[in-house]
């Protein structure tokens, strides 16, 4: 039997506020354990929340990007369950009355642009982490909490069970992923664990119209762990159902290491989290212009982007994707493309030589400045400078910061054209290299780069290859 | 006359006027405390050293000449559920035992700011959840009036550390009637604020929608001193009122001209003592006789009150003490797994009350359960408080009982939850509307024990019942309102319980 794949995700990520949802106390990743902690993040007796405004901005912030409806009036609720990586036994959450209603993605996916719908979007507090003795959280003997992180605002985004494969999965949070940090609202590190994603799996006979039982697959630490969990997760469910079986409703875990799925507790119904309306906080009431004025505000999202770069820069397709990848590199191709008419000369540059350098120094594109690159190009384009200089001076502008232009000055890496400056060089070659020369004139095409790398040579690799291959023809 | 038997009023005057200083003002408590309360058994964690040195400071402080607060050197005690930093807190619980908190409540921190000595903490029914302070895990405390009585609850520590002169002022926590109800066994005055006009923070929570801190005083005037102390917005608690907050002790003369008092009228009296009864009749006639205008006010949803608040305090609660599981502090018992861990903490850490709320709770909030009761019981608190914008369209101050009865005998009703329940059942829907609320001695019971009435006024009321509180000292005549105490000047009077 041919089956469908089902798969919803349900994707936290933690907004780029510098303080906790209801405390002062800082949010920065990597402190030593428990430090950034307050009677309130700790739950301690008789502490209450406050809300903080910021994490209200960037939720809306972030809602709105996602073509949420934004809801004026919303409620936190409690979540209850005993857990020691959470201070107070209950979680602030939403429930019945979430901060966004619906929303959708639009993405690319196999077999064109398709919209993925999102159920909800709403506000709810981060958790402490457990580091557990041993390197799993099976059979470990003893855990330690660290609470810095408990507190932090998190935005919960949950899909319909529209995805039907783990690529489109991977293809989905990337998206995602990349509309998130355009919006601002989270830096979205999945190593950091600022961004993480569980997913709700099942398959289906092909053409049914029931979801059949589901898995909900936990740790998933990367966009490729996501894929491989839920491929992984598709040939295990297929084989339970193929052989007769049924799948029974379980949450597991992805064991990176072995590359399978792991079952960590079974699940008899939904878990009774006794939610109730939280009452140490006043409902969330949200002025109309406060909403209109963060939509005023949001800026240009990758997929409308996308679209205009190829229309105004006349850019293909790929091209365009990977400029807005994130908001950073579009920022940079546009405000070089200002001062730059070969705009697809200048993505390819970007895409090449730029992003290599800076993978390589380990740089960051904020800290190159657009119109250096551009003065390179430009000395470039009117054969001032020679390709391979180009390169080297791209590579030392990134690492080093040199400017370029000053560069070319003051080493004198000027391009050495023209008949008057080149033949005197190509002449003593000429003179010093006769055998080579003996070996073009029999007909070893060979012998001719050799002279040119002769010449380069001699005149520092600034000689114009193109000038420098017709004199030396038009001498030998 | 002994120091320990003024009123804060007096003894905030005789300070300053120097008549007297801090010290011999907080020796004289504490020398009552030393004399009394190894039998009555008020105070969880008595703080001597401590109070002294305050004392000490404000009388440094009042010789160089510093502007000080009107209640500074005026001892207080503060009921154990209030958090005080670096001193032990321990809501009565077994699982906080040795809970010291890093931090202090607002009101806490409001009292320490005006020089206030804290004599010590006072003892409660635990984490609040009782009408006796017999649900306190360390020991039950006694009626000054009758040592054989319960004083109340669950604010019995304060009510009768400031009844037996062990301090002039307490801070209590109301959440339905423990402060109204033990303030009327026990003959002192007791506030229950409008919710959200004193801070939570720092007030451990048994029922956040329904906890709010209060006083426990002699009179209305005391109280209004210590309520200018702590009310107003608090920006840590959400919850908390914004607004201005008037000077209370402005304004109390007692005048009753053409005020509308609605006396509550039960649907059923059942378990109410006739004497009761015939106090509030009592000072109805009073009230009229000095140009109120007074009729009848029938407050139909009273039965249906004390179910609702018995499903809405025990859910928040269950919620609310999830928190002691034994990982972060307080009490923690070991486990070979994290289940077990919990489960022993929780089971050896709370008491037969606690256990029995945290059920109830848990069970009402459950899936399947929650449109029956949990929900249910929120629709009921709406229309109470529907009847009661309804009530104070026609009436200014509701007039009724605070307790149904005087002092019950320890013991009597531990053995019975439902019984013991019904004790706040003159309270409860005050709790509920979230309305002001005070207890006021009214008389006594023909066998000598107080009897208290009870004012409910609109939101923010506050002063209303304050000066119609006084109008009843005033016309209250020439009794004692001091228990005589003769049992333990006796030596210690029957035997313990």
């Amino acid at each position: 039997m041919q089956y469908e794949v089902v798969i919803g995700l349900e994707i936290h990520v933690e907004l780029m506020t510098a303080s906790k949802l209801f405390c002062g106390c800082s949010t920065t990743f990597g402190g030593e354990p428990n430090s950034n902690c307050c009677p309130v993040c700790l739950g301690l007796p008789g502490s209450l929340p406050v809300f903080n405004r910021r994490a209200v901005e960037l939720a809306v912030t972030a809602a709105l990007a996602l073509n949420s409806e934004v809801q004026l009036r919303s409620r936190f609720d409690r979540k209850n369950y005993f857990y020691p990586d959470l201070p107070k036994a209950y979680q602030i959450s939403q429930y019945d009355q979430p901060l966004g209603r619906g929303g959708y993605l639009e993405v690319e996916l196999t077999g064109g642009k398709r919209r993925v719908n999102l159920e909800r979007v709403h506000l709810e507090e981060e958790a402490g982490k457990l580091v557990h003795a041993g390197d799993s959280i099976i059979g470990a003997g003893h855990s330690m909490a660290d609470y810095n992180r408990a507190g932090i605002p998190l935005l919960e985004i949950v899909t319909a069970p529209e995805l039907h494969s783990g690529q489109e999965a991977r293809t989905f949070l990337e998206d995602l992923r990349s509309l998130l940090l355009y919006s601002g609202a989270s830096d979205c590190k999945m190593e950091e664990g600022s961004l993480r994603c569980d997913a709700n799996i099942s398959l289906r006979p092909e053409g049914s119209s029931k979801l059949g039982t589901r898995a909900e697959v936990k740790n998933m630490n990367s966009f490729r762990s996501v894929e491989l969990a839920l491929d992984y997760e598709v040939r295990r469910q297929e084989q339970v159902l193929s052989e007769g079986g049924t799948v029974v409703q379980e949450t597991c875990h992805w064991d990176e290491a072995k590359k399978q799925t792991i079952t960590l507790r079974g699940k008899e119904g939904s878990s009774d989290y006794r939610y109730f309306p939280e009452p140490d906080l006043l409902p969330l009431v949200l002025e109309k212009t406060f909403v209109e004025n963060l939509a005023h505000q949001l800026p240009e999202l990758p997929a409308t982007r996308r679209e205009r770069l190829q229309e105004q820069y006349g850019l293909e397709k790929e091209e365009a994707l990977l400029l807005t990848s994130n908001r950073e590199l579009g920022d940079f191709f546009e405000a070089a493309a200002k001062q730059y008419p070969g705009y697809r000369h200048l993505a390819n540059w970007i895409q090449g030589d730029l992003l290599y350098q800076l993978r390589e120094s380990g740089k960051r594109l904020n800290e190159i400045e657009p119109g250096l690159l551009v003065d390179l190009l430009l000395r470039l384009d009117e054969g001032r400078i020679n390709r391979p200089v180009a390169k080297e001076l791209l590579a030392e502008m990134v690492q080093s910061g040199i400017d370029p232009k000053e560069a070319i000055k003051e080493r004198g890496l000027e391009q050495i054209t023209g008949r008057d400056n080149l033949l005197p060089v190509i002449e003593e070659v000429i003179a010093n290299n006769p055998e080579a020369v003996d070996n073009y004139r029999q007909g070893k095409k060979k012998a001719l780069a050799f002279l040119v790398g002769r010449v380069m040579a001699a005149t520092e690799g600034r000689a114009d290859p193109a000038e420098l291959n017709r004199l030396l023809q038009e001498k030998i | 006359m002994q120091l320990y038997e003024h009123t804060a009023a007096e003894l905030s005057r005789m300070l300053q006027s120097r008549e007297v200083s801090s010290v011999e003002v907080v020796r004289s408590f504490l020398e009552r405390i030393d004399q009394v309360d190894s039998y009555l058994k008020a105070f969880i964690t008595q703080t001597p050293v401590t109070a002294l040195d305050t004392a000490g400071e404000i009388d440094s402080g009042r010789m160089r000449g510093e502007n000080l607060h009107p209640l500074a050197g005026v001892p207080v005690a503060i009921k154990d559920n209030i958090s005080t930093m670096d001193l032990r807190t321990t809501c009565a619980s077994r699982i906080l035992e040795n809970y010291i908190p890093p931090f202090d409540a607002t009101a806490a921190a409001a009292v320490k700011r005006a020089g206030m000595p804290i004599l010590g903490k006072t003892n409660l029914d635990e984490f609040a959840m009782g009408s006796s302070t017999e649900n306190s895990a360390f020991f039950p405390t006694r009626n000054p009036w009758d040592p054989q009585r319960v004083p109340g609850g669950s604010s019995g520590g304060s009510a009768v550390a400031v009844a037996a002169g062990m301090a002039p002022l307490a801070l209590g926590s109301d959440t339905g009637g423990s402060i109204r109800q033990p303030a009327s066994l026990c003959g002192v005055t007791g506030l229950r604020p409008t919710y959200g006009r004193v801070s939570r923070y720092g007030l451990v929570a048994f029922a956040s929608s329904l906890d709010q801190i209060g006083t426990v005083s002699l009179n209305a005037f005391d109280c209004a001193l210590l309520l200018n102390l702590v009310a107003g917005h608090d920006p840590l608690d959400s919850t908390s009122l914004p607004g201005a907050v008037p000077d209370y002790t402005a304004g109390l003369e007692p005048g009753t001209k053409g005020l509308r008092v609605g006396v509550i009228s039960y649907s059923s009296t059942e378990g109410f003592d006739p004497e009761v009864t015939e106090t509030v009749q009592k000072a109805a006639a009073l009230l009229e006789e000095h140009g109120a205008e007074v009729g009848e006010v029938s407050l139909s949803l009273t039965d249906y009150g004390l179910s609702a608040y018995y499903l809405i305090a025990p859910s928040e609660a269950s919620s609310n003490l999830g928190r002691y599981d034994g990982i972060r502090y307080g009490y923690s018992a070991a486990g070979d797994n994290i289940e077990t861990m919990f489960s022993r903490t929780r089971g050896e850490g709370f008491g037969p009350e606690v256990k029995r709320r945290v059920m109830i709770g848990t069970y009402a909030l459950s899936a399947g359960y929650y449109d029956a009761y949990y929900l249910k019981a929120m629709q009921v608190r709406t229309l109470i408080r529907r009847e009661y914008e309804k009530a104070f369209k026609k009436f200014d101050l509701l007039l009724g009982a605070a307790s149904p009865t005087p002092a019950f005998k320890i013991g009597e009703k531990i053995g019975d939850p439902l019984q013991m329940y019904l004790s706040d059942v003159c309270n409860i829907t005050d709790s509920l509307a979230g309305v002001p609320s005070l207890a006021v001695p009214g008389g006594f019971h023909s066998s000598g024990l107080p009897l208290g009435l009870q004012l409910t006024a609109r939101p923010l009321q506050e002063q209303l019942l304050l000066k119609t509180a006084r109008f009843f000292e005033a016309y209250r005549g020439q009794v004692s309102l001091r228990p005589g105490l003769e049992f333990i000047e006796k030596g210690g009077g029957s035997s313990a319980v």
